[in-house]
């Protein structure tokens, strides 16, 4: 049977003033870009989705952005608290794609997070781009560095890499050729253009898509998306869903 | 040995606790955490002849202690639960009642009439809020009410619990109502209609505006309601409104409740429902009561 774990708290980094890099015990394996469901502490009633970042033997690791309340409460917790942690959930990334051709994740935000354990199961040849407001919340760039053939950084005010969009550099670097398959995940206009930019030059894309959530597990059905005019449910079906399949509306 | 068993309309079940319509899906997922055979009864997810889409996302928000949903009874529809769902719960040694949300009189009488004997129990639902047809309109006025838990009950060939609205001024009068026109047993409450509005962008948090309210926050409410209810009419009372606990459902049976139901906390822990049950039991145990029924209606009031 399944049950919610209690995960010791092995590690915690503040990787900017509002992001914290968490690592915890657990003792189940996860695929890329499936998620856990986590217990905030006192006051807080739901659970919040969070990203596996990454995971390896008995351990596990998610980052976040304190936005609310819960990711406040969350926040909160010292190395050798414990938290209430229900998971691995959802249907991870396809990463069967395979190929000589080169794989992109694509991240804006806290779109990134789920992008590094991915990458590191695509292999050398993937290559990361990475959107940031600004260039004091750059995180992570070694890490992809080291899992990808190559990073490429975008900031919206151009204070380090490329000035610009995420989905332009995505655009630009297609044109180049040799793209295999796009794995994406940020905010809702990101994914909406990432759809239209890979369905236009025939590439195979998978989105992780965000929406709010209560059980995590399938049973309350809120936490919907349109999916060929149907509602499907994110925390099941998903997060992460062929492009092709998602319905945005307009 | 505790004795936990109590009798909802001649049903009897193994001990008062039963999952909350539309918390548990049809049981799939959770049946994942424990075996559903612990439980007393386990209420699905609404039932209506075809399926239903149900209302945009977002569908859910937190509130202070609470949540507002708006899912707006997404459903495959009867002949999936029955070829599929159904089936399915019949694995388990537990009485499985079917929870029926027509936007129709008709509807609901033909939902009653397919599934026949099939359930252990069938639940009107005359009490959601996120629907524009039938709904909680069924379950404010006491002569519609009454109209269709006299209709519904000719179609039912096993007893039928009518689900109640906690949206009007005086429940009894619903309450009488229902019992006047046939109903077996009365479960109540269904969730309170309500709204949050983000202050920033003066949006309101669900697609639907409006949704309904569920969880500790509504617990007094439903308390009251399920004590009033026990007061004015002899039914079984199915209690629920944000149980969490053991002594929560310890509670909503000193009221008057004859089982409870695990609504809102299954969102929050899928073993939820199990955990009440255990926590009871111990409840019961610490204080030496041996037989769960001592406690309906034992409530000391002034
Ligand atoms: C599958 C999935 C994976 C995610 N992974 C990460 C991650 O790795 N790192 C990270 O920082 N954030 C991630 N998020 C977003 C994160 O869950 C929200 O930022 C968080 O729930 C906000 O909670 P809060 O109480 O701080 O904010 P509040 O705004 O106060 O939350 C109120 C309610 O809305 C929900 N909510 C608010 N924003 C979101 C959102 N963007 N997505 C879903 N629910 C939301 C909350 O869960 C809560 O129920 C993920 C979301 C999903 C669905
Ligand atoms: C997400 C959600 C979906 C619900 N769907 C239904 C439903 O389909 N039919 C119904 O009769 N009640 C439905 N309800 C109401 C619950 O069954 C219950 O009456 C109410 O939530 C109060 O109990 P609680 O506070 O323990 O959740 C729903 C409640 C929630 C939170
Ligand atoms: S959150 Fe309950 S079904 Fe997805």
């Amino acid at each position: 049977m399944k049950k919610p774990h209690i995960c010791e708290i092995l590690d915690k980094q503040e990787l900017t003033e509002n992001t914290f890099d968490m690592v915890v015990s657990f003792p189940q394996s996860a695929l890329p870009g499936q998620f856990i469901h986590v217990l905030c502490g006192e006051g807080v009633l739901l659970r919040r989705p969070m990203s596996i970042c990454d995971a390896g033997r008995g351990w596990l690791r998610f980052i976040f952005d304190v936005r609310g309340e819960g990711t406040k409460r969350l926040a909160q917790h010292k190395i050798g608290d414990s938290l209430d942690i229900l998971g691995p959930l959802g249907t991870g990334f396809n990463i069967e794609k395979k190929g000589e051709d080169t794989p992109i994740v694509l991240g804006g935000g806290i779109g990134i997070f789920p992008l590094l354990m991915l990458a590191k199961s695509l292999g050398k040849n993937t290559e990361a781009i990475l959107g940031f407001r600004t260039k004091s919340l750059i995180i992570m760039e070694d890490e992809f560095n080291e899992a990808c053939a190559h990073t490429h950084i975008t900031t919206d005010d151009g204070s380090y890499g490329i000035c610009g969009l995420v989905t332009d550099c995505l655009t630009n670097r297609i044109s180049k050729g040799d793209v295999s398959s796009v794995y994406a995940c940020g905010p809702m206009p990101m994914m909406k253009a990432v759809k239209k930019i890979t369905e236009a030059s025939g590439i195979y894309c998978e989105l992780s898509l965000e929406q709010r959530m209560g059980c995590g597990i399938g049973a309350c059905a809120v936490c919907v998306c349109k999916s060929n005019g149907e509602y499907l449910k994110v925390c099941q079906n998903g997060p992460v869903f062929d492009a092709r399949e998602v319905d945005f509306d307009d | 040995m505790t004795d936990l068993s109590v009798n909802i309309a001649g049903v009897k079940l193994k001990n008062p606790i039963i999952t909350a319509s539309g918390t548990f899906g049809n049981g799939r997922e959770i049946s994942e955490y424990y075996d559903l055979s612990q439980l007393g009864a386990v209420c699905v997810k609404a039932i209506t002849l075809k399926p239903r889409q149900g209302n945009p996302p977002p569908r859910i928000a937190e509130t202070p202690s609470g949540i507002l949903n708006s899912v707006g009874l997404q459903n495959g529809g009867i002949d999936y639960f029955l070829k599929y769902e159904l089936p399915n719960l019949k694995r388990y040694d537990t009485k499985v009642i079917a929870n029926i949300s027509g936007s129709t009189v008709e509807e609901n009488c033909e939902l009653a009439r397919r599934l026949g004997r099939d359930v252990d129990l069938i639940e009107l639902n005359i009490s959601c809020p996120n629907v524009k047809q039938g709904g909680v309109s069924f379950g404010t006025d006491p002569k519609i009410a009454a109209e269709i838990t006299a209709r519904v009950k000719e179609s039912c060939a096993v007893p039928l619990i009518v689900k109640l609205s906690p949206n009007v001024t005086d429940i009894t009068e619903i309450a009488k109502a229902a019992e006047n026109a046939g109903a077996d047993a009365l479960s109540l409450i269904n969730t309170l209609l309500g709204m949050k509005i983000d202050v920033n962008t003066r949006r309101p948090v669900l697609a639907n505006n409006t949704g309904g309210l569920s969880g500790p926050a509504v617990k007094p409410v439903a308390v009251r309601m399920v004590w009033q209810v026990f007061l004015c009419t002899r039914l079984p009372i199915i209690g629920m409104g944000g149980i969490m606990t053991g002594e929560d459902a310890a509670e909503f049976m000193i009221a008057g409740a004859s089982a409870v139901a695990v609504g809102t906390a299954n969102l929050v822990t899928p073993t939820a429902a199990l955990n009440v049950k255990n926590e009871l039991v111990g409840y019961l145990e610490k204080r030496g009561i041996k037989n769960v029924s001592e406690l309906i209606g034992s409530v000391l009031a002034y």
